[in-house]
């Protein structure tokens, strides 16, 4: 195979002998000799094109690239049956070079900039949190007396498919994470031969901490990214934009209803949750531990104090505040691509949780410190 | 290796589509010659994009041949597939840019896909893309939707002569363009169509484009294609025909065709 392209002295200059196949697909071959062309070319350089077959724009572009790179301008001229685009390719160059002789700004100023760019960003972001919050309020607040604001059938639909769709994999989830805990509180505790205290372990642990945490962790995943990806995809779409210019609210429209039926669904299925551990647990104590049911009905009443159960429940609307808005202003913030979306989406999840447990720690503290 | 130089590029024969019981191609035949800007026109409905997917092989049609080149595109084998898509380039109605990729990137993707080249001449292969289109290069570290709807036009014809393809596709390429705009792309198009010695087969509902640009034009009327050139179509006598070439904004096209052709 012939070398794509020799160079040869010619009289006081240079001649630049092309040769075989200069199409595209030729191209890293041609690239690699390119480069190693001598950096000192100088003076008077001529391109023959005689024995080129197919020449392609990209190898002819990449030829003249390297040419303009010679460290004293080269005088080239191109000889024998040049390819027909050249003059366009020449023409290019010349508008690529007027594009790039403006200067870049000094790094330190870039990195100034970035800086200042992100406080700025940081700032405005925490500005939109506080905004978002105002217009939900304002919304509530005026639903109040304008009853149609409450969006009934979309709150309705909200809660089918927060709250009833996602029964069956809280209830499974709750019923196995309780036999889960029942069944290692058993190995420990029969040591010391206090089966029955394993009672106390699940019915303290899924009614005050469990049943609301896992329900909101499954909630968070489920509707906070469906509220994300939902509400995101309406951003692309210029729906919200299209809402607005009709005079209607997108926050009425689709924030309220999710953060209302998020509330109303989430502590029901906490209690679904709860009754799922407790039947776990009893049924873990009945075939492991031969606690018979009324036995652990009896150490089930004894163990609780009356505010077990709400001490888990109260959190709950808490927690579907958190997870509704995260996942509804996520959304909102959608702009541009369906990159920008999925991110959104993903950082809905993984906040909201975080939202959640955080929050969880803060009600731990307080309920020490309150005696609840 | 496909010959780019097999006249016809492109022959469609027979080609049948439907859509359940809705006929959309009813034995529609097509002959597109080399270097030549091929308009396709038809009403709303009257299946140009269906059209368009079953000669890039997008859509199975029903019956009838395509052949690129010669060769048949249903019965290729993949690798020949492979450089008959190598071979075309298309341009989608909405750009169909990749989101997530800034348009520099855009324009490299394909190259990236089928050569491995150093990062320094993708670079370089991106400006001059872009360049070509009437872009700057600063454009380049944009994300589409960072540009305006003519610089995604333009954009999205970069990308589709980065692997230097001697065929063009063009969906609706003026579509949603302010005139000044719409016109600045049909002359890059003319130029570039000269320049670079391609054949171009476009769809558009634009008349100015199609007197400024295309030396034939194919006509969809009831599931076929009656070919000619606009002179040709003009004294044709077909119902829809009529009332497409003679309505008022066709005149207008028609009347700013001819001062431009007198004129020089």
């Amino acid at each position: 195979m012939t070398e794509p392209l020799a160079l040869e002295p010619d009289g006081d200059g240079w001649r630049l002998r092309l040769s075989g196949d200069w199409s595209l697909a030729a191209m890293p071959r041609i690239e690699a000799q390119l480069n190693s062309l001598p950096a000192t070319l100088s003076g008077n350089l001529v391109c023959d094109w005689t024995e080129v077959q197919a020449p392609g724009i990209s190898p002819a572009w990449a030829l003249l690239r390297r040419l303009a790179e010679a460290v004293t301008p080269l005088n080239v001229r191109h000889e024998g049956n040049p390819p027909h685009f050249l003059d366009l390719l020449e023409k290019l160059h010349v508008e690529r070079h007027a594009a790039y002789s403006r200067q870049a700004p000094p790094t330190l100023e870039r990195l100034v900039g970035k800086l200042g760019r992100w406080s700025v960003l940081q700032g405005v972001h925490a500005r939109g949190v506080i905004v978002f919050l105002g217009r939900i309020a304002t919304v509530v607040g005026e639903a109040f007396s304008r009853p149609r604001a409450w969006r009934i059938s979309s709150l309705a639909r909200h809660i089918y498919e927060t709250g009833i769709t996602a029964i069956p994999i809280v209830a499974l989830i709750a019923f196995l994470i309780s036999v889960i805990v029942a069944y290692l509180g058993a190995q420990q505790l029969s040591r010391f031969g206090a089966d029955i205290f394993v009672v106390d372990l699940v019915t303290i642990a899924t009614l005050r901490e469990m049943g609301v945490l896992l329900t909101s962790v499954i909630v968070a995943g489920r509707s906070g990214s469906a509220f994300a990806a939902e509400i995101g995809v309406m951003q692309l779409n210029e729906e919200t934009d299209a809402l607005r210019a009709m005079g209607m609210n997108p926050i009425e429209l689709l924030v309220v209803p999710r953060v209302l039926a998020l509330i109303i669904a989430l502590p029901l299925l906490t209690v679904i949750a709860d009754a799922m551990g407790l039947a776990g647990g009893g049924l873990l104590s009945l075939i492991n531990l031969h606690i018979p049911l009324p036995q652990f009905m009896a150490r089930l009443r004894e163990s609780l104090s009356p505010t077990t159960f709400w001490s888990g429940l109260v959190k709950a609307p808490v927690f579907a505040v958190l997870i509704a808005m995260v996942g509804t202003y996520r959304g909102m913030q959608v702009r541009d691509s369906a990159r920008e979306l999925g991110r959104l989406t993903t950082v809905a999840v993984v906040q909201s949780i975080f939202m959640v447990i955080l929050a969880d720690a803060l009600f731990a503290v307080l309920f020490v410190q309150i005696g609840f | 290796m496909l010959d780019s130089n097999f006249n016809p590029a492109i022959r469609v024969r027979g080609l049948h589509n439907r859509f359940g019981a809705q006929i959309v191609h009813d034995g529609l035949d097509m002959e597109v010659e080399q270097h030549e800007i091929f308009g396709v026109v038809g009403g709303s409905g009257t299946g140009k994009s269906v059209l368009l997917r079953s000669i890039l092989g997008l859509r199975h049609p029903n019956s009838g041949s395509v052949e690129i080149y010669g060769r048949d595109v249903e019965s290729l084998a993949a690798t020949d597939r492979s450089s008959l898509v190598q071979s075309y380039g298309v341009t989608f109605q909405n750009g169909a840019l990749i989101s997530s990729l800034t348009v520099a990137q855009n324009v490299q993707l394909p190259l990236r896909e089928h050569y491995s080249l150093s990062e320094k001449t993708l670079d370089e292969l991106a400006d001059m893309n872009l360049l070509m289109v009437g872009l700057a290069p600063d454009d380049g570290a944009k994300f589409p939707s960072q540009l305006s709807g003519g610089m995604i036009k333009r954009a999205a014809l970069a990308r589709a002569l980065a692997l230097e393809p001697k065929l063009l596709f063009l969906d609706e390429p003026t579509a949603g363009l302010d005139p000044i705009s719409a016109t600045a792309f049909d002359e890059l198009l003319l130029y570039l169509h000269s320049q670079l010695r391609l054949t171009v087969v476009m769809i558009t509902h634009d008349l100015d484009t199609l007197f400024q640009t295309c030396s034939r034009v194919g006509v969809i009327v009831d599931g076929r294609m009656i070919t000619d050139t606009l002179p040709g179509l003009l004294k044709n006598t077909t119902p829809w025909i009529q009332e497409y070439f003679h309505g008022p904004r066709a005149r207008a096209a028609e009347m700013e065709a001819a001062k431009k052709d007198g004129n020089g």
